[in-house]
């Protein structure tokens, strides 16, 4: 009794510490998960104040949470918007990756991580936080801007690549080796093909498993195959999330829009039990000797983020400080940065400094991705009238 | 006519908006639960918003009716300028009428005054020619057509019964 006393005591503590952290994280206009991070880190590993005997419960829960994380990341688009989105917007997403995974592989391999290292970091820093953008996009009022589908589009590729690349990425992780590797792409091609048609033609058979009119049977139903198809995918050795994330895909319309409504709530909790778990794993004094390379990165993948949707929504026949604005906004990276370090990590393929750096990283672009997207438009208009002041022939 | 343009946001609704006549963009954004937005672009940088507004059902429902009401009561005057002495008036049923959630003939205005209700606004769409048992509530707007006297006493028998 005097055991259990112990552990619902520093459960709550840490959940009641994690609502402070959330809530003052909303007092400023920022993401909580830079927070839940940092709470991660002062606790566990080499932090202030380990915490012993939760650990059990906090390992499982934050499994569940980057299932749930991916579950409804495959949630937020239908398949029908994935596909016009490939159609429309694939020059700007290949655009996107080039520019945006480099800065990653280069680091990695400066780094001497090798080629797993290296993939890695190219989607810690090729990845943007689509929760944090349309969370940013919302609150500044720029649902209605005439650049903003410009950066939605570019999420739904980066989504899609997602699907590709989880796969791929565990396949490596695993180590397959080159020829694996590439069995690997043919294979999440193949089964990404799959899913989209089933959602596309038979989506209505998907949903219909798991609807329900009755909130908690459907809730019930809904996680149940969410686990289990997790489960089964992390037993064929194709990793929990992809499951869950090709699961999200193939449900769709109403059913899906209604999964998320219920299932946000409970992301919300295990997401933030997923952070402080890979926090608390993470040893804060590894992180002051990766510094200096999360700010380079962080400088770098902002700027390339900007160039992208400076790009791409040039191409949309937006003026400057649209494009401006569609730039900084994708500059946040966040929850599937971790995601993808966690992944990395639990397979123990990469040295222990890139979950140091990965953190370090997040830590930067989840705080730079809002305030980018605030502080854009008065920057952008001061250096246009600069500009057209210093060269009036121009103007 | 104006030229609507419908714009998907994956993850989020839709975007209808169209250009005014000054270049601005005036719409609004469906999100996918149903809540509506109204933008209006700003005029120094058209690809941004002034103002987003997030609007309740009921609110976008009165601005609907403000908006469709004055067209509906022009153009009923502008057919019966030919009959002197008959107007056209919209009339609300007003929050704490007495005849909020009641049927339309319980009013007898028909009988009372004379007027004749040929329609009723509501949420931006009119219910044309509503029957004796077509239930009225606060916000709805009544298109009445009758001489001045009957308009005025339709008024006050809509407010105080």
């Amino acid at each position: 009794m005097e055991h259990t006393a112990l552990e619902l005591v520093e459960l709550g503590a840490v959940f009641f510490g994690l609502g402070l952290l959330g809530r003052l994280a909303g007092r400023i206009g920022l993401s909580p998960i830079p927070l839940y991070l940092l709470g991660g880190l002062a606790f566990g590993t080499g932090g202030l104040i380990p915490l012993a005997g939760i650990e059990e419960f906090t390992s499982l829960a934050s499994e569940v949470g980057v299932i749930l994380l991916l579950l409804l990341l495959g949630l937020e688009y239908s398949a029908a918007e994935l596909m016009t989105g490939m159609r429309r917007s694939w020059t700007a997403g290949i655009v996107d990756i080039v520019l945006n995974a480099a800065p990653g592989v280069a680091v990695a391999l400066l780094l001497g991580w090798g080629p797993v290292g290296a993939l890695v970091m190219a989607g810690v820093t090729y990845i943007s936080s689509s929760g944090i953008i349309a969370k940013v996009l919302a609150d500044l009022g720029r649902l209605g801007n005439r650049e903003t589908p410009v950066v939605l589009s570019i999420l739904v590729f980066e989504d899609l690549v997602m699907a590709v690349y989880l796969p791929i990425l565990t396949a490596f992780l695993i180590g397959v080796g080159l020829v694996g590797g590439l069995t690997a792409v043919g294979v999440s091609v193949g089964v990404l093909a799959v899913v989209l048609l089933v959602a596309l033609r038979y989506g209505r058979y998907v949903s219909l498993i798991v609807d329900s009119p009755d909130r908690e049977v459907f809730l019930l139903k809904v996680l149940g195959l969410a686990l289990l198809v997790a489960g089964f995918s992390a037993a064929m050795q194709v990793s929990a999330a992809v499951g869950a994330f090709l699961l999200g895909i193939a449900i769709s319309g109403s059913t899906a829009e209604n999964a998320t409504k219920l299932l946000e709530p409970l992301r919300d909790l295990f997401a933030a039990v997923f952070f402080v778990v890979f926090g608390l794993n993470t040893d804060p004094t590894s992180i002051p000797p990766v510094l200096g390379w999360a700010v380079v990165l962080a400088v770098a993948t902002s700027a390339t983020k900007i160039a992208t949707g400076w790009w791409a929504a040039r191409r949309q026949g937006i003026g400057p400080l649209g494009r401006a604005r569609a730039g900084a906004a994708l500059v946040a990276r966040g929850e599937f940065s971790i995601v993808i370090a966690g992944l990395a990590v639990s397979y123990n393929a990469v040295e222990p400094e890139l979950a140091a750096l990965a953190t370090a990283y997040v830590l930067l672009m989840a705080v730079a991705g809002p305030v980018a997207a605030r502080v854009v438009e008065p920057v952008a208009r001061w250096t246009r009238a600069r500009l057209v002041r210093t060269v009036p022939a121009q103007a | 006519m104006v030229n609507v343009e419908v714009t998907p946001l994956p993850g989020i609704g839709v975007r209808k908006d169209f250009a005014l006549r000054d270049g601005r963009r005036l719409g609004v954004v469906t999100h996918r639960d149903g809540k509506l937005e109204l933008i209006i672009s700003k005029s120094d940088d058209p690809d941004a918003c002034m103002a987003a507004l997030s609007l309740s059902h009921d609110e976008a429902g009165a601005l609907a009716n403000l908006l469709g009401a004055p067209q509906l009561v022009a153009q009923l005057n502008d057919e019966q300028r030919d009959l002197p002495g008959l107007h056209t008036r919209q009339i609300p049923v007003s929050e704490g009428s007495p005849f909020d959630g009641r049927p339309l003939g319980e009013t007898a205005l028909r009988s009372r005054t004379g007027v004749s209700v040929v329609a009723v606004m509501r949420a931006g769409q009119a219910h044309p020619s509503p029957m004796p048992d077509f239930a009225l509530t606060a916000g709805d707007l009544l298109v009445v057509v009758g001489t001045n006297e009957g308009l005025d006493s339709a008024v006050k028998i809509l407010k105080r019964g």
